[in-house]
């Protein structure tokens, strides 16, 4: 067998180094991806004068005021009108310029929806909508702020795009690929700090799926700040002889197929873990893929059919059973499911 | 071939006359070409055998004006950067915006007989990416204005000298987000924007008046900053007046709100909620057209 370290690609050592301990990010460098993404934008903002970015007033949450202040003519505050933000960045897509309309993920994706359907996916005009705030990542704000639907949402919109980075380097990578796609973008930030796992060498495509650990006994898919949830769960795993391979799904839509396939195929058990309703989402979209492929055991992590509560982030998790643990539960016990077959 | 003529007594129809002028057009030249465009909406519902006709007779004057005289477009080249927008905010009544492009040349008016039909660039909402010179896909109400919000931002951004012109609707100002539009055009001051508010006091259950009242409308759009501009949306000469005096408004976005008959043009039509929604038969037809034709007064 080989080195520990070895089963790895692109994750930092110091990161891998630390995985197994009882708290493992501790020497981590963390960082809300909300602000990767505010980071990214300056850098996006000197290269292409087409970019524009529009704000619902989460301007200084998300810290796109950066943004403001650098370049206030190409800066636009709609106030708290989330619907005519979304289609006033689809006229301005209209013109060719590239408009990224920031706000938090409920807003995004539930109070302007119409308008993201009719007026941006419809005519698949080049929008890209950064949601902030994801998943569970805003708990002590409460159910209200939760962003725990906005993914599957997304992704029964026909011509929709659908980003959800896993740390603070492949956010920035997002968003220049993002404003490099042709067509609407949603990408999804956290409004917690999650830890950075990635050196800039992560092989970031949009569609384009990364195997961030080799195994062979199960595969876990999983986006967004579940990866690192993964990761742990994978080497605790680890310690009791099971190799599980780890999938980076940064790109919920278009799903990568042909990794998800080889996942199954090679490792013949999948788990996937999301912090989003477990209908609709990672989940459900790998479920679809194998159940007419390639049917194997499999088992979702994700918020079950229930509004959470307020209360930390990481608690939020581990009560509601998406934490390390719980993926380390489910991936026993798909790949009880699989020697049973 | 085209099925919907066929019932109609010959002398009634005015074919083709558009074509023969060259924009920009008289107001007596307009006027006739606002026939035109009404024959054509009542032809193409008829023959789709469903569609909005109240809605989009009652703003046939005003989208005459902006094709025929008012906006600077060229049928040849309907992605050209500089051209003047327009945004039918209210989308069901598309079928004026058709009648007008393909009147205009932006395409063949054979299409006018595929309103609705499987593999027609004409759909029920109009759809930017099927149909030439339609500048933005429309059809869920309170949509369009916020669109051309951004268009006119972009306009301002990059010191282009086009103007965006959009048309909503009485009942369309229900909707929320006309409001957040209001707010937002001026707060930046959009000069180069114009919001035409086809007023025919009929939505799609009933009378506004009884659906959810909208009015005082003049007042709410001076209280939100705009310069207001109320008109006769059937007097050819009021329209471009008023449409030709927007440019030299400076510092904040113009609505004109034009009062119309819903239906108007034709008698049995005019001011009832009923053709809000419903295409005329074989027989109902032939009477529109030969009403448009003779020129209702």
């Amino acid at each position: 067998m080989s080195a520990p370290n070895s089963r790895y690609n692109f994750v930092l050592p110091a990161i891998v180094a630390d995985l197994g301990r009882e708290n493992p990010f501790a020497g981590a460098h963390m960082e809300a991806t909300r602000y990767s993404y505010a980071a990214a934008l300056l850098e996006l903002g000197e290269l292409n004068p087409d970019v524009v970015v529009l704000d619902a007033d989460v301007s200084k949450s998300m810290r796109t005021s950066d943004f403001a202040r650098r370049f206030p003519e190409r800066s636009f505050n709609f106030g708290i009108a989330e619907q005519n933000m979304m289609a006033a960045a689809a006229g301005m897509a209209t013109t060719h310029l590239i408009p990224f309309a920031s706000t938090y993920a409920v807003f995004a994706s539930l109070r302007a929806l119409d308008q993201i359907r009719n007026s941006i996916h419809y005519p698949r005009l080049n929008v890209k909508i950064a949601a902030s705030h994801s998943g569970l990542t805003p708990g002590p704000d409460g159910v209200t702020h939760h962003g725990q639907e906005d993914l599957s949402i997304l992704r029964a919109i026909a011509n929709s795009t659908i980003v959800a980075p896993a740390d603070s380097i492949t956010a920035k990578q997002a968003v220049f690929a993002a404003a490099a796609w042709d067509g609407p973008v949603y990408l999804s930030f956290t409004r917690d700090p999650i830890p950075t796992l990635y050196g800039p060498d992560f092989p970031f495509r949009i569609g384009k799926a990364v195997v961030v650990r080799e195994g062979s006994d199960a595969t876990i898919i999983a986006l967004r700040d579940l990866v690192a949830h993964a990761l742990v769960a994978a080497e605790r795993l680890a310690h009791e002889g099971l190799d599980v391979r780890v999938v980076d799904c940064h790109t919920l839509k278009p799903l990568d197929v042909p990794c998800v396939l080889q996942a199954a195929r090679e490792t013949g058990a999948i788990v996937t873990a999301e912090d989003n309703v477990i209908f609709g989402g990672l989940g459900s979209a790998v479920a679809e893929v194998l159940v007419e492929n390639e049917p194997i055991p499999m088992q979702r992590i994700g918020v079950r059919d229930i509004f959470t509560e307020s209360g930390p982030y990481l608690a939020l998790l581990e009560k509601y059973g998406l934490s390390a643990r719980h993926i380390v539960d489910a991936t026993r016990q798909v790949i009880v499911r699989k020697r049973q077959r | 071939m085209l099925g919907g003529w066929t019932v109609l007594p010959e002398p009634v129809i005015i074919t083709q006359s558009m074509l023969a002028f060259e924009p920009p057009l008289s107001i007596e030249q307009l006027e006739l070409a606002a026939r035109q465009i009404r024959q054509d909406i009542i032809f193409m519902i008829h023959t789709a055998g469903a569609g909005h006709p109240g809605g989009s007779l009652s703003a046939a004057d005003i989208v005459t004006a902006l094709y025929f005289r008012v906006m600077r477009v060229d049928p040849r080249n309907p992605q050209w950067p500089d051209r003047d927008r327009f945004i039918l905010s209210k989308g069901h009544a598309c079928p004026v915006w058709y009648a007008a492009l393909a009147e205009r040349g932006f395409f063949d008016r054979s299409h006018l007989a595929t309103l609705r039909r499987l593999d027609s660039i004409l759909q029920g909402h109009a759809d930017m990416r099927k149909t030439p010179g339609v500048d933005m896909t429309v059809g869920s109400l309170g949509q369009g204005f916020s669109v051309g919000i951004g268009m006119a931002l972009s306009g301002k951004l990059r010191h282009k000298d086009y103007h965006v012109y959009v048309i909503i609707g009485d009942g369309e100002s229900q909707e929320g987000a006309i409001w957040e539009a209001a707010m937002a055009g001026a707060k930046w001051g959009l000069d180069n924007l114009t919001v035409i508010l086809d007023n025919n006091g009929i939505q799609n259950d009933t009378f506004t008046r009884d659906v959810m009242p909208v009015e005082p409308l003049a007042e709410k759009w001076r209280a939100f900053r705009w310069n207001v501009i109320e008109i006769d949306g059937h007097n050819m000469q009021e329209i471009v007046l008023a449409l030709e005096s927007v440019k030299s408004i400076k510092d904040r976005p113009t609505i004109i709100i034009a009062g119309t008959v819903k239906g108007k043009g034709v008698s049995f039509m005019e001011n009832v909620p009923a053709w809000h929604g419903t295409a005329p038969d074989n027989e109902q037809a032939a009477i529109a057209l030969a009403e448009i034709a003779r020129g209702l007064r």
